[in-house]
């Protein structure tokens, strides 16, 4: 009877799970199927969910308007780059607060922690004045170097929470047997915390990828990434749902493919710590 | 290794060396019909002016105004040439923020604008931005079913007629709307209709003082009539539809009658998208106990940005862009019925394009009759036909379409919504500094 019991349960929580799961990915995959609709079926009530007439005009119609491989190089360089120089500066800033904390360690965390919490476009102005005179707008650097500051704090806190799940008796055994500083963060600290770096690495690639307040605000032609490429495909007068849904999975395939082969990785990340 | 490299390096540098030579015009732009086909074209351009390269960055139109915005208010100098709408060229203007364009090709014909449009985008008799294209507003209807029921909508129609019409065309078993209008709450969206609605039934915006007038019995009555009318014979979720949804419904045949802008008329009538093409009869902005339209006029308009350094070039493009021979060559290669409407008095007295267009006739009687300068019979302080000419209108406009869109969606009282309106207005309007 426990056993008919365990299956039924089993079977219920398989039916929930799917559904969240199902529910929680529908709006990407209405986006995939409308990208393959016209824009009249796009727009049909009641709306048309696998039986109409698929089309692959409007990623034809996209492919030929817009440099979508310029958009996408520039996705790539901004979110790979900031998040590299973003992880190169927090490390030791990270191993610094959890293994030598001071009394002020915390609020250092805080503060770091509050600079996320004023709105972006209370900050637009004076930035746009000194990427101006600074000759910075429109520029790959630029960007990154707006994105590397403000995803810091999160890579920190990130890193941060992971090493403070390391005990730091190893560390001491290494300084023990002579490890030099530098040594004792590559060798010894880094080999151990590669979950946590790995998945704070690929959530920060995912969030510089998609964010599109400053990368819309402080590019024009040249350094455009692919939010602006989305950007471009909606319209005050005329319809659109269809284009913009090819553009929009055009955009997040990359990023999709990636999460799909790093899953695993940014799972045992995310939980990193809580199981222990 | 690092000789190739270097190599590599080298050869890059004197390849962008080379294109040093040709200057690179950036021009921001919206994602509309007409514009995308511009960008198309623009292989003619660069071929009679090989020394010009074009970028173009095309952005929705939020985006895009509050972008260009921040790159003009602080001269940031991102953008040659940019797309900008009749509500921003005076006010940009008078703000030393755009060049005048006086160094238009020889042969730009200045003198066959129309002349509420050029008067639209010029200051103090100076040219600021020039017209890509241009519209109004008007009622567009479906022949069949006014037929079926039995109702006859003339070229001039009042609201009474319109309201009367709309109502015997509903058939909700069939899904068949009598009337669908905006009502997405927006400065752009649902005030748009609505202030050209309220000019058309008396109502003003401000008096000459500055005084918000939404306390005032015509704002009531044509607030009153709008909701009541949308209640009878809109569709569902009205308040959540703007221009594109009501095209969708039109297209599908599930509207009976759509006002809105002119430019519609060239989607509705378009067999590739529309199931009504055919069908589609058209009339004059209704009046609503005065003679007044509605004074609805809009134009996207290319202008230079003071903070260019390549001025020359883009005033080249834009005589390129927006002078007659642009819509000769688009008729060539798309069709009269696809070439940018709305500048042109010659582009309506084209037989070619009136036969391509059988809108052109109502769509030309629309905008002349719009007078931006008197939006409606009481005098006013401001200028702008379905928007008032100040840079408070933006924030103003949508929280005051916000409370409407709440009335027509039943969450507060037409009373209740104008009270609102009243009230929010007054405050920012004293806050602004106009009501003394």
């Amino acid at each position: 009877m426990a056993r008919a019991t365990t299956t039924r349960s089993k079977v219920i929580f398989t039916v929930i799970g799917w559904t969240i799961g199902f529910l929680i990915f529908f709006p990407i995959l209405w986006t995939f199927l409308t990208s393959f609709k016209s824009e009249g079926a796009a727009v049909a009530t009641p709306p048309q969910f696998l039986f109409f007439d698929w089309t692959l005009e409007n990623y034809r119609e996209v492919q030929s308007r817009s440099d979508y491989f310029k958009h996408f190089t520039n996705s790539v360089v901004i979110s790979v780059g900031s998040t590299l120089i973003g992880l190169a500066l927090a490390i030791p800033a990270a191993w610094a607060m959890a293994f030598s904390p001071t009394k002020r360690t915390k609020d250092i965390l805080m503060w770091m922690l509050s600079t996320k919490m004023m709105p972006a476009v209370g900050v637009l102005v004076p930035l746009y004045l000194i990427f101006r005179d600074w000759g910075l707008l429109d520029t790959r650097f630029g960007l990154v170097a707006v994105l590397t500051m403000i995803n810091l704090p999160i890579i920190v806190w990130m890193l941060y929470t992971y090493f403070k799940e390391i005990p730091g008796e190893i560390l001491e055994a290494a300084r023990m047997d002579g490890a030099s500083l530098m040594k004792e963060i590559v060798y010894v600290l880094t080999p151990m915390a590669v979950p946590g770096i790995a998945s704070t690495m690929l959530l920060n690639i995912i969030l510089a990828w998609n964010e599109a307040f400053w990368t819309l605000n402080l590019t024009a032609a040249n350094a455009a990434p692919l939010t602006a490429f989305i950007a471009s495909y909606s319209s005050p007068e005329g319809l659109f749902w269809a284009k913009l849904s090819a553009a929009s999975t055009m955009a997040i395939a990359p990023i999709l493919i990636m999460g799909w082969f790093s899953q695993k990785q940014l799972v045992r990340g995310l939980t990193f710590g809580a199981v222990k | 290794m690092l000789t190739r490299t270097l190599l590599l390096g080298a050869a890059s540098v004197l390849a962008m060396a080379s294109f040093a030579n040709a200057e690179t015009l950036t021009i921001a732009t919206v994602n509309n019909g007409d514009m995308v086909r511009m960008q198309k074209l623009t292989d003619d351009f660069t071929k009679k002016n090989p020394d010009i390269k074009l970028e173009w960055v095309t952005l929705e139109e939020n985006v895009l105004r509050q972008r260009v915005t921040t790159d003009i208010a602080t001269k940031g100098g991102q953008y040659d040439i940019m797309t900008i709408g009749t509500y921003e060229v005076p006010i940009w203007a008078k703000q030393g923020w755009l060049l005048p364009l006086d160094g238009l090709a020889k042969d730009y014909s200045k003198d066959d604008l129309l002349p509420a449009i050029r008067d639209a985008v010029s200051v103090d008799g100076k040219l600021y931005a020039s017209p890509f294209y241009g519209e109004s507003a008007m009622v567009m209807y479906r022949k069949d079913l006014a037929e079926k029921a039995g109702v006859t909508i003339p070229e001039k129609p009042t609201w009474d007629q319109i309201a009367e019409a709309a109502k015997k065309m509903t058939d909700k078993s069939t899904e068949t709307y009598g009337i669908c209008l905006r009502g997405k709450a927006g400065w752009g969206e649902n005030m748009a209709l609505l202030t050209a609605t309220a000019n058309s039934f008396g109502a003003r915006w401000f008096d000459e003082k500055w005084h918000p007038q939404f306390d005032q019995p015509e704002w009531k009555h044509a607030l009153k009539f709008y909701v009541d009318l949308m209640k009878e014979a809109g569709p569902p979720g009205a308040s959540s539809n703007g221009f594109n949804e009501n095209l969708a419904l039109f297209q599908t045949g599930k509207c009976g009658i759509w006002i809105d802008a002119t430019v519609a008329a060239s989607f509705v009538t378009n067999p590739k998208e529309s199931k009504v093409a055919d069908k589609v009869g058209y009339a004059l902005f209704p009046t609503g106990g005065v003679e007044n339209h509605g004074n609805w006029l809009w134009a996207w308009n290319l202008g230079v940005p003071a903070g260019t350094k390549k001025a020359e070039a883009a005033q080249k493009f834009i005589s390129w862009a927006t002078d007659k021979a642009y819509t000769e060559l688009v008729a060539s290669k798309e069709g009269w019925a696809n070439v940018p409407p709305g500048t042109r008095t010659s582009l309506y007295a084209n037989a070619e394009y009136q036969k391509a267009a059988p809108f052109a006739k109502i769509t030309l009687d629309a905008m002349t009759a719009a007078n931006t300068s008197k939006p409606t019979i009481k005098p006013v302080p401001y200028t702008g036909g379905q928007f008032v000419a100040i840079p408070e209108f933006q924030g103003i406009g949508t929280a005051v379409g916000q409370q409407f869109s709440a009335a027509l969606a039943g969450s507060m009282s037409v009373d209740q919504a104008l009270q609102g309106a009243q009230a929010l207005t007054t405050r920012e309007m004293t806050k602004g500094g106009y009501i003394k």
